[in-house]
């Protein structure tokens, strides 16, 4: 029956996932699907890309006609800041240690994050009691300024990895949370029905019906997430000064040291990773739950 | 009293909110017996299925229903988007425990009696309104149950699709011979499809009127241009207008 391995949420047999079934619908399809989507990457990579060259002569423009040159560091012109920052390995090698310790700080407390929060919102989502137990605390940890705490937090715990990453997780848990508990509850009535008539177990409720319900919002959530936590152990790093040096340290070094070709280098890397942590949360989203959940905005 | 495999009587339902959606409703549905209830909307036709089901509970009065492997098709399709039409159709199979052979198989039958033969690797949304009902249909149809409970389930489809859905409709009832509880708003539609008619009356609902179809099954589609059908539509439509009243 259903509950042979209740210890998972794996919430349908693998040929829901199974990628054969999808190219057998696709397959009806082909060709006029594949001409839309090669009209779609034209259609959504140019018109970004036209708005960063646009950027780009903007930068120009300021750096060198608007910005006096004695006062100029403080937009270096774009080739600057590639020749010192990322073509210079010196500099860049530093930045990418940076960003490989906030990317582990930020991985560990996304992680963590997810963890907590499916157990909180699956907690919540079966009773209604327990939601209203709980639920002011995730708005009030939400609603706690990250800068105030982000000291308190050193001085209690130190300035170690630990700490960096409950830093994300404090950043990264409210919107999942609220996401995989708006999801888990928004299964149809009907299919409630359904599920009461035929007697099915809790377990069973929540693997067949609301879990798999919850997917297209929960992996909004973690897109925001996902985001929030790289964002947190950046903010970690930058106020805890100390300990490994993340790119949050090195944004302070390099805005104290005025060297505007790194800083903005690092500002670029870290944009960069929050960036594709959203494209990647996408990516997913798409090959689990595109086939069957609204167009997803493949971004 | 009787072995009727659904049985009311004088049962009445008030919702906590003091809405009285039933009055004193005393209804039999045997074996191989098609009745069919037509009643203006809000007048508790929705509420005597959920009583009949067990979804909820009467304020008073004594029911009887076989509600082992019952089968209810909603309004609307109730499918669940992220499985497969095939999926789909497994799924009470799967909430009663039968193995992964049965289910496959009782799928694959059921999937032939409502003509989705094709379809089984579809998603529920590139499927038309008819076809997503066929295949809840389907689904109900994979326990063969004794009980079968319709609520307006072709409602929402087109007036070609639903003349088909009534036909497959009563394939199914001629082959399996369940007992048939049918909601509906088309008065054609009760007529074609049933043994007996019921007509409710504005809420409270009560029965105020049954006809008998002198009609036997099997039914042809023909049957719809026949004299007497359109007499008895006649008198069911003007009990109708005078529950409305
Ligand atoms: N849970 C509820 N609480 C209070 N009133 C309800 C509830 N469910 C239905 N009703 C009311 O009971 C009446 C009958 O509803 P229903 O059985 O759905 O009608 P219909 O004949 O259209 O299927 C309606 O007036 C509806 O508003
Ligand atoms: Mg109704």
């Amino acid at each position: 029956m259903t509950l042979d391995n209740p210890s998972t949420f794996d919430f349908d047999e693998p040929s829901t996932f199974d990628l054969g079934e999808a190219n057998v619908v696709e397959a009806g399809t082909a060709p006029g699907a594949k001409r839309s989507a090669k009209a779609g990457v034209a259609g959504s990579v140019l018109p970004p890309l036209a708005v960063g060259l646009f950027i780009v002569g903007v930068w120009y423009f300021i750096s060198l006609v608007v910005l006096d040159p004695k006062r100029q560091f403080l937009l270096q012109p774009p080739h600057e800041v590639w020749n010192v920052g990322f073509a210079d390995w010196k500099n860049f090698s530093t930045m990418l240690e940076g960003m490989w310790s906030s990317t582990k700080v930020a991985f560990w407390g996304l992680l963590i994050a997810i963890l907590l929060g499916f157990l909180l919102a699956i907690v919540m989502s079966q009773a209604k009691v327990v939601e209203r137990a709980i639920f002011p605390y995730a708005v009030v940890l939400q609603a706690i300024p990250i800068l105030a705490i982000v000291p308190l937090i050193g001085f209690w715990f130190g300035y170690g990895f630990s700490s960096r990453v409950l830093v994300c997780v404090i950043i990264a848990l409210f919107p999942i949370v609220v996401n995989t508990l708006f999801g888990l509850l928004s299964a149809d009535q009907g299919m409630h029905d359904l599920f009461t008539l035929h007697k099915a177990h809790r377990i069973t409720r929540l693997r067949r019906l609301m879990f798999p319900a919850a997917l297209p919002a929960v992996f909004a959530g973690l897109r925001i997430s996902a985001g929030l936590s790289v964002i947190g152990a950046i903010v970690g790093d930058f106020f805890f000064g100390q300990g490994e040096v993340g790119i949050g340290q090195l944004l302070k070094r390099y805005a104290n040291r005025l060297e505007g070709e790194q800083l903005f280098a690092s500002v670029i890397l870290s944009s960069a990773l929050g960036v594709s942590v959203f494209l990647f949360f996408g990516w997913l989203s798409g090959k689990l739950i595109g086939k069957w959940a609204g167009e997803s905005r493949g971004r | 009293m009787s072995q009727c495999p659904l049985s009311f009587r004088n049962v009445s339902m008030t919702f906590p909110d003091g809405t009285r959606a039933l009055s004193d409703v005393t209804l039999d549905v045997a074996k191989g017996e098609f009745v069919t209830i037509v009643g203006p909307s809000g007048c508790g036709k929705s509420t005597l299925l959920k009583i009949a089901s067990g979804l909820l509970e009467a304020t008073s009065g004594e029911i009887s229903v076989d509600r082992d492997r019952i089968g209810y098709v909603f309004q609307d399709a109730t499918l669940l988007p992220w499985r497969t039409v095939r999926r789909n159709v497994e799924l009470l199979a799967e909430l009663h425990g039968f193995t992964k052979e049965e289910r496959t198989k009782l799928a694959e039958e059921a999937i032939g009696l409502v003509g989705l033969r094709g379809f089984e690797h579809h998603f529920p949304r590139s499927l038309s309104g008819g076809m997503r009902m066929r295949a809840s249909l389907a689904r109900t149809l994979t326990l063969k149950p004794p009980v079968f409970l319709f609520d307006e389930p072709f409602g929402a489809v087109d007036e070609i699709t639903r003349e088909r859905l009534n036909e497959e409709t009563l394939r199914l009832f001629e082959q399996e011979r369940f007992a048939g509880l049918f909601i509906t708003h088309s008065i054609s539609e009760a007529v074609y499809l049933s043994s007996t008619v019921h007509v409710m009356s504005t809420r409270p609902g009560r029965l105020v009127a049954s006809f008998e179809v002198p009609f036997g099954y099997p039914r042809r589609p023909e049957l719809r241009f026949d004299a007497r059908f359109a007499e008895l539509c006649g008198q069911v439509s003007l009990a109708l207008r005078g529950a409305h009243s």
